[in-house]
């Protein structure tokens, strides 16, 4: 075993631990305080108010922020990757906008009502999908692979899908546009637990496809041309790679609606942190964002219970203050940088 | 000629709707030191394009012993092709890191990390750069010719037959030049690797190189020897400069000296032209 490969077991371990340690935390929080000790006799006994309440709304809760959290801030490193950009992030690519205009539509024509609530993420993913479609065939056309062009492709169509959005919320009625506004800042509660498991294993396929391209973004880190000399078939890889965290960011979206930051923060926190070695990058960021997500959820959650706060208000916030403070914090740090 | 190692044949490439090359023939044999010389802006990166795979042919084809080279898969490429860039590109990893990624073409699918192997090469290779005191800096930390040094260490990682250098030593001292020509022409010698040099310093490349392909304005002007292709008559045509060539005393190869206006003008009014 090489020192890389040591380095990769021990820092995948830590991170894996701090997760768990993370999760179990944010199990016992809440508006019913169940203590540490108290947490395995509860899922043991199999019944009372605490044992629906662990297993009924706060165990989906932290795999679904697992689940979305990891997808999105991988998606983000994927992103960043191969775009060259430290500001790419997954919602850059007009994927957001996409499903938020998808659900907002079924909103606005009153579906969800009519046929029920599985009709949102169904709408969400529509929109998603059917964006990033639109700006593979575009960005793709004619067999390129202009990155700066796709990125800007995908721009504007995130402007023209929000504006569209916003297009829809003022023609409709206060009610709906609250269900819009809701939707979109995000929430991880989410009823069906086949979606959650669903959610769940894709982040993890995902993952792991993630690594097969490891060695294709660590290449490109030195520029397509480079990656090209170097073995690496770039643009099939950043194709791949690009479908790949358009998938995990639409599924993502679709479920959870569109939490903010964790996709741009933390794959940056974690370079800070390890360097941008993509084997180190992809795990870290998955965990990381798990992590980013579980904490996030708690604060939603409790801040001002009984009532919750969207998701999305505490990643901003949260977020955007932890990443200046590191930023500011580490200004010499030798390892920031794509 | 008997066994052509490289082939290039009628080979076209360039940008769409900008410059591009016009029918490059030539070859080489297998472990021959060339150079491509010629202007700014004559075609010889783009050579380089063409045959690393960056730039698509538009025609023509190019050969590596049988094997026809736009057709082989990337990694096979890059095990047993290296080129080193004008201007490396650099990340923000450590030296021993960049040098490794040399080892990336010869990684199995779910092999993730470096093999013992893999960083003995790199070792190996750093070593005869002169950049392992360095192997922990980063490469944004390092000067332009360390960084140099370090791509130039990259690319013998990947163990290539054929190296394929885009001006190797523009960022080096006159120390460093030569150490590491010295190194390329030790390694031709004796691991009969193959080079292809883009240099403008007309005067290493008669030292170095075995043969030259002198380029203009996207084709060929002549090729051959440096004896051959490197006489004030085509430096003159193809870089519309005034020269005067001797040999070098030690090595007997065409030395090329570069004349002021002032001195151009003595002489005119001397002898009516230059007095070579």
């Amino acid at each position: 075993m090489t020192k890389n490969y040591i380095n990769w077991l021990l820092f995948t371990l830590a991170t894996l631990l701090l997760l768990v340690i993370t999760a179990v935390f944010s199990l016992t929080v809440g508006e019913a305080s169940i203590s540490i000790g108290d947490l395995f006799p509860v899922l043991h006994s199999g019944e009372g108010m605490e044992y629906f309440i662990l297993t009924q709304i706060r165990l989906p809760r932290v795999i679904l922020a697992i689940a979305v959290g990891g997808s999105l801030s991988l998606s983000g490193a994927i992103l960043q990757g191969i775009f060259r950009n430290p500001l790419v992030e997954p919602y850059t690519l007009g994927i957001s906008g996409g499903a938020a205009f998808g659900v907002a539509l079924i909103i606005v024509m009153g579906l969800h009502l009519s046929i029920g609530m599985f009709m949102l993420p169904a709408a969400g993913f529509t929109g998603a999908i059917a964006t990033v479609i639109l700006v593979s065939v575009l960005g793709f056309l004619r067999g390129g692979t202009d990155i700066n062009k796709m990125l800007l492709i995908g721009v504007m169509i995130s402007f023209v899908a929000s504006s569209s959005m916003m297009f829809l919320m003022s023609i409709t009625t206060t009610e709906y546009m609250h269900g819009i506004i809701f939707w979109i800042m995000g929430s991880l509660d989410e009823p069906n637990r086949g979606l959650i498991q669903a959610t769940l294993y894709i982040s993890l396929a995902g993952l792991m496809i993630s690594y097969l391209f490891a060695r294709s973004l660590n290449a490109l880190r030195l520029g397509e041309s480079k990656a090209s000399t170097l073995g690496i078939n770039s643009k099939s890889a950043i194709r791949i790679l690009f479908i790949l965290a358009s998938l995990l960011t639409g599924i993502s979206v679709s479920i959870a609606g569109v939490i903010g930051f964790a996709g741009l923060v933390i794959p940056h926190l974690i370079r800070i942190l390890i360097g941008s070695d993509y084997r180190f990058l992809l795990m870290g960021s998955f965990l990381g964002g798990g992590i980013f997500l579980i904490l996030s959820d708690v604060i939603a959650r409790t801040i001002i219970s009984p009532n919750e706060l969207p998701i999305g208000v505490i990643t901003g916030m949260a977020g955007g203050i932890l990443f200046i403070i590191v930023l500011t914090q580490l200004r010499k740090t030798r390892k920031y940088g794509i | 000629m008997e066994s052509e190692y490289l082939k290039i044949e009628r080979m076209c490439c360039g940008y769409p709707g900008g410059f591009h090359l016009k029918e490059i023939n030539f070859a080489l044999q297998k472990g021959e030191f060339a150079g491509i010389i010629g202007p700014n802006g004559s075609g010889k990166t783009t050579i380089f394009r063409g045959i690393s795979g960056i730039l698509a042919l538009r025609s023509g084809s190019m050969w590596l012993q049988s094997t026809d080279l736009s057709k082989l898969k990337p990694a096979m490429k890059a095990q047993r092709m290296a080129v080193v860039s004008q201007f490396p590109d650099v990340a923000n990893v450590t030296v021993e890191d960049y040098v490794l990624m040399g080892r990336i073409p010869y990684r199995e699918m779910f092999q993730f990390f470096e093999s013992r192997n893999d960083h003995e090469i790199a070792q190996k290779y750093m070593q005869l750069t002169g950049i392992y005191e360095h192997r922990n800096k980063l490469m944004t930390q390092l000067s332009g010719g360390e960084q140099q040094l370090a791509a130039i260490a990259q690319a013998l990682s990947q163990e290539p037959e054929l190296l394929l250098l885009d001006e190797p030593t523009s960022h080096l001292d006159i120390s460093h030049t030569v150490q590491i020509l010295n190194l390329i022409q030790r390694l031709n010698h004796e691991t009969s690797l193959t080079v292809i040099m883009i240099i403008h310093d007309l005067n290493l490349a008669a030292e170095y190189c075995d043969y030259l392909v002198m380029m203009d304005k996207g084709e060929i002007f002549t090729k051959g020897t440096p004896e051959e292709v490197l006489n004030y008559k085509n430096i003159e045509d193809v870089y519309k400069t005034v020269v005067v060539t001797q040999n070098n005393p030690l090595s007997g190869k065409p030395a090329i000296f570069l004349v002021s206006e002032n001195i151009m003008r003595e002489q005119r009014e001397k002898y009516g032209g230059i007095n070579r």
